[in-house]
């Protein structure tokens, strides 16, 4: 098999690749001992290998290794600065959202790119589950995954994003 | 005090990051991959198989097939070992088989250099069936002159309890009302799939690592499996993602071993995929029940009965265990009538059922809440009231075991669920909505054990090793699947020893080798069963320290205590004799006196408490559409003494998302005449995605069990009961309809709706 040369930055760090072009995007950055990228059902159904490619939330079991020359890729294990967690991170922490952890990783990262999108925009339950569908967790009911995305965005403090208030973009 | 308070879970940093590590996250120089040639139909023997092609495939180091296995015959329940023979698991399964009992069963399995060579080595291994009759239901299996699965046929066990003269009780009851109740085969749905692999490096000493939940019953069960000393295997658990019950069975770990074993030691790893999950490692169990209930005019429950025919599928895994199960955990809810119970689990073509959170007490009580809500509606009494009559009380005894029920908080679930959940209001308000959207408010309840005494022998122990600085390591067998019980063991522990909880490192992986012996998660067991033992250990361990700082010091040791972390004078807690860190310092180095601070105990549990707890739930019923939604849905919890509030709300929301996930949308879908599964994946099998839950609300009703170490009882499986028959109850008063079938898809809502005229 033809190896491919590709380049790309994975948390930070300009890489180089030759890669198999059948390799997926999971192989090749579980293969550089990025143990957050899970594999649980390998075709794209659960979202627990999710990593951030140019700030978009994508399923690396179903993205060749090859699409990611030239992106730029964050995982969990790049989210945390100066040995300090990310504020989603610690959130996760902090609002119990975390049980097995298997989804957990996905879930953080599709949490951060939510942050991003929405910052300084106050956000509702039903937004949040919306952008977080493609994220599957069998441990919390994603009660506390809620919990732990609430404390993230910028909505004021106390605020249970059940709406009413008229400030959340999506009323 | 850091039991009572919502310490963060001690793996938290480490999962957020990604950085716990899994069994998958492990790998060996030279790992090989093993891959199994899985039987396409439901049922038939093997006529043929040439495996020359896939041996001589490039990568491939070996090929075996059923003629190549161990002769030895294995059960794979995780079950303590019993000195009763006639309590042993049923034996019933080689590693590989000639005769395929479901589609998936393994007749041959290939290893090679690297997954996707043993895909298509797999690919090349020819078999040829000779097809035998499929059997998916009970009158199938059950049927005179059916084939049989196992040679003693196909009715596994069955048993016949009452508490009474149950003929007597309906005769005397004003009403008798009777139902038949189905509940669906679910899967569990880990988001960790199952792996294992194994290794040796000595030929008495096999390595497994596996994502199991029972490190030490997967040990005993390799050397049945392989006819080799049970010390001759050492299994190690690392951070585990999920497991429900599937992983409370030995699944790939047997293989492993005997892969690795035929292959002079190179380590060989099965990962199974989402599909294989489904096909062929466990599910729960269905039910089919008929119920019957007596009840007096004044609303008294006098007798309830229930005929359950169980389905196992292929092999017994857990098998019968599962409907006696719910025999043992229902009764103490309603205690002061006669209760019956009949159960019969068979063999079938099925996909092999074993434990699944609950362990049959959902599918049992799914039957009971929709009996006990027919006779409140035919008395015309409010459900609450109804059930507010006839639940257990503070000294009740349980009418099949005659254990006296010493810690009960149900009528309080009930009372505080009723007005938190404004439920007299809701209810009358329901009833305005008469269009096609309508709207209806169900509850019901449940109780359940804390562990499988006495059907099995309970055992758990605790080591405590003092660092020299003072913080200290625990070492337990109990495991960590993510319900969060390191981090309540450190609280335990941290608590007995008056140090702060950050003190305390839980040692999450397991090894049988080293870690002190105890089965496993299962049964909502640890708290309490592990409890005893951390109490010993850590009393044990702070007479030591006490002992030492008064060798130290000079004082007598009754003079002493630790408080916060310190040793100090008992008498004046605010003067400080020494840090920790000093005594623990001299007892590792003093040339002369003392030795460093471990402490261990081992603990017999012979209580099994009931908790207790009910769902209130409100749906909106679109008729039309056939679709249910639900507005609010609010779970009670009597679990005794809530230990970390927190940890304990995520296991109420996690099981509820189960419930409703097992109520309203999930169901391995097979076909009645092939036994194939149609939807073997997580887009087809609907089990809830963060848009298909509502908000989960819950409340715990703390009560202090007098038997329990902590004052704690059961948590882990009990949310996960009550919300199903609570659904169906909400659905009949919104639609009108009793649908006494799980899951109440839009397709079963609609064949009803439309049977019932009501669309």
């Amino acid at each position: 098999m033809n190896m491919t040369p590709i380049q790309c930055t994975i948390n930070g760090q300009a890489r180089e690749f030759q890669v198999d072009p059948r390799t997926s995007l999971l192989e090749l950055l579980r293969s550089q001992g990025l143990t957050s990228v899970k594999q649980a059902c390998a075709v794209g159904e659960c979202g627990a290998c999710t990593v951030l490619i140019d700030g978009t939330p994508i399923d690396t079991c179903i993205y060749l290794a090859v699409w990611a020359n030239g992106k730029t890729i964050r995982s969990a294990e790049g989210e945390v600065r100066d040995g300090v967690i990310s504020s989603v991170q610690q959130a996760y922490v902090d609002t119990g959202a975390v049980q097995c952890g298997f989804c957990t990783p996905g879930l953080v990262m599709t949490t951060t790119a939510l942050v991003e999108k929405y910052r300084g925009q106050q956000l509702c339950r039903d937004t949040i589950r919306r952008e977080l569908a493609g994220n599957l967790c069998r441990c919390t009911g994603y009660e506390k995954v809620i919990d732990a995305v609430l404390a993230s965005v910028d909505n004021k403090p106390g605020c249970n994003g059940q709406g009413g208030c008229g400030r959340c973009e999506d009323e | 005090m850091s039991l009572g308070s919502s310490s963060n879970r001690v793996d938290a940093q480490a999962k957020v990051t990604g950085k716990a590590r899994y069994t998958d996250d492990f790998t060996m120089l030279g790992m090989r991959f093993a891959k199994y040639v899985r039987s396409p139909i439901a049922h038939g023997k093997v006529k043929r198989i040439d495996i020359s092609k896939a041996q001589t495939y490039p990568g491939v180091d070996a090929v075996f097939t059923y003629d190549d296995v161990p002769e030895f015959i294995f059960p794979t329940a995780g079950h303590a070992h019993s000195l009763d023979p006639n309590k042993l698991d049923v034996a019933d399964r080689y590693l590989l088989t000639d005769h395929v009992r479901h589609q998936g069963d393994a007749v041959a399995i290939v290893v090679a250099c690297n997954q996707l060579t043993a895909e298509r080595a797999v690919e090349l291994v020819e078999v040829d069936y000779e097809e035998l009759p499929v059997m998916t239901t009970a009158d199938q299996a059950l049927a005179e002159g059916a084939y049989p699965l196992h040679p003693g046929g196909n009715v596994l066990k069955q048993q016949a309890i009452a508490t009474g003269d149950l003929e007597q009780a309906f005769a005397e009851s004003d009403f008798v009302l009777e139902g038949a109740y189905h509940t669906p085969i679910h899967q569990h749905c880990h988001m960790e799939t199952v792996v294992s692999y194994a290794y040796m490096e000595k030929d008495d000493h096999i390595i497994i690592v596996s994502s199991t939940q029972i490190p030490h019953i997967v040990r005993r069960v390799v050397g049945i499996s392989l006819g080799i000393p049970w010390s001759h295997v050492r299994v190690i658990k690392p951070y585990l993602g999920g497991g429900f019950g599937c992983k409370q069975d030995v699944l790939e770990e047997p293989m492993c071993a005997f892969l690795t074993m035929k292959l002079g030691g190179i380590p060989v790893k099965i990962e199974l995929t989402r599909e294989e999950c489904f096909t062929a490692s466990r599910t729960r169990h269905s039910f089919d029940i008929k119920g019957k209930i007596g009840v007096s005019r004044d609303g008294v429950i006098k007798a309830y009965a229930l005929d359950v025919k169980s389905n196992t599928g292929g092999y017994a895994s857990h098998g019968h265990s599962i409907a006696a199960a719910a025999a043992n955990k229902i009764p103490y809810i309603y205690p002061r009538l006669v209760f019956g119970y009949k159960a019969l689990t068979f063999y079938s073509n099925l996909p092999n059922a074993g434990a699944m959170r609950g362990y049959g007490a959902p599918q049992a009580t799914f039957a009971l809440e929709s009996l006990v809500e027919e006779a409140a509606q035919k008395l015309g009494m409010d459900p609450v009231d109804f059930r507010l009559k006839n639940v257990a009380q503070l000294g009740d005894f349980n009418p099949v075991n005659k254990k006296e029920i010493k810690s009960c908080g149900i009528t309080e679930c009930l009372t505080r669920g009723r007005e938190m959940f404004e439920w007299d209001k809701r209810r009358a308000a329901c009833v305005e909505h008469k269009g096609p959207i309508r709207r209806g408010v169900g509850v019901a309840c449940f109780s359940y054990g804390s562990n499988t005494y006495p059907a099995c022998v309970e055992v758990s122990g605790a080591r405590l090793v003092m660092n020299q600085d003072g913080t200290v390591n625990l070492q337990v067998s109990a495991t960590e699947i993510g319900q969060g019980s390191d981090t309540v063991f450190a609280q335990m522990a941290a608590d007995v020893l008056c140090i702060p909880d950050t003190w305390v490192r839980t040692i999450s992986t397991q090894d049988t080798d080293i870690s002190p012996f105890d089965p496993g998660a299962f049964a909502s067991r640890q708290s309490y069963t592990v409890g005893p033992a951390i109490l010993e250990a850590a009393t044990l361990l702070k007479e030591k320290i006490v002992a030492h700082a008064a060798l130290m010091s000079g004082q007598p040791a009754r003079n002493l205590s630790i408080r916060d972390g310190k040793v100090v004078y008992g008498s004046r807690p605010d003067y400080v004799l020494y840090e920790m860190r000093e005594v623990s310092m001299d007892a590792y180095y003093n040339q002369d006196q003392g030795q460093p601070f471990f402490a261990e105990s081992s603990h017999k549990t012979r209580t099994n408490p009931p908790s207790f707890g009910c769902t209130f739930v409100e749906v909106e019923v679109d008729m039309p559409l056939c679709k249910v939604t639900i507005k609010d849905i609010l779970n009670l919890h009597d679990s005794g003494r809530i230990l970390n509030p927190q940890l304990a709300e995520g296991q109420v929301h996690g099981g509820m998302g189960m419930a409703i996930g097992g109520a309203l949308f999930e169901e391995m879908l097979i076909d009645a005449k092939t036994g194939i599964v149609l939807n073997d994946n997580l887009l087809d099998y609907k089990f809830p995605t963060i848009l298909d839950l509502p908000d989960l609300h819950c409340s715990f009703v703390e009560t202090h069990e007098p038997q329990s170490a902590f004052g704690n009882k059961s948590l882990g499986e009990p949310p996960i009961i009550s919300p199903g028959p609570a659904l169906r109850n909400a659905i009949w008063m919104a639609a009108g309809v009793r649908i006494d079938e799980l899951p109440i898809t839009p397709k079963r809502l609609y064949e009803h709706l439309a049977r019932a005229g009501l669309i």
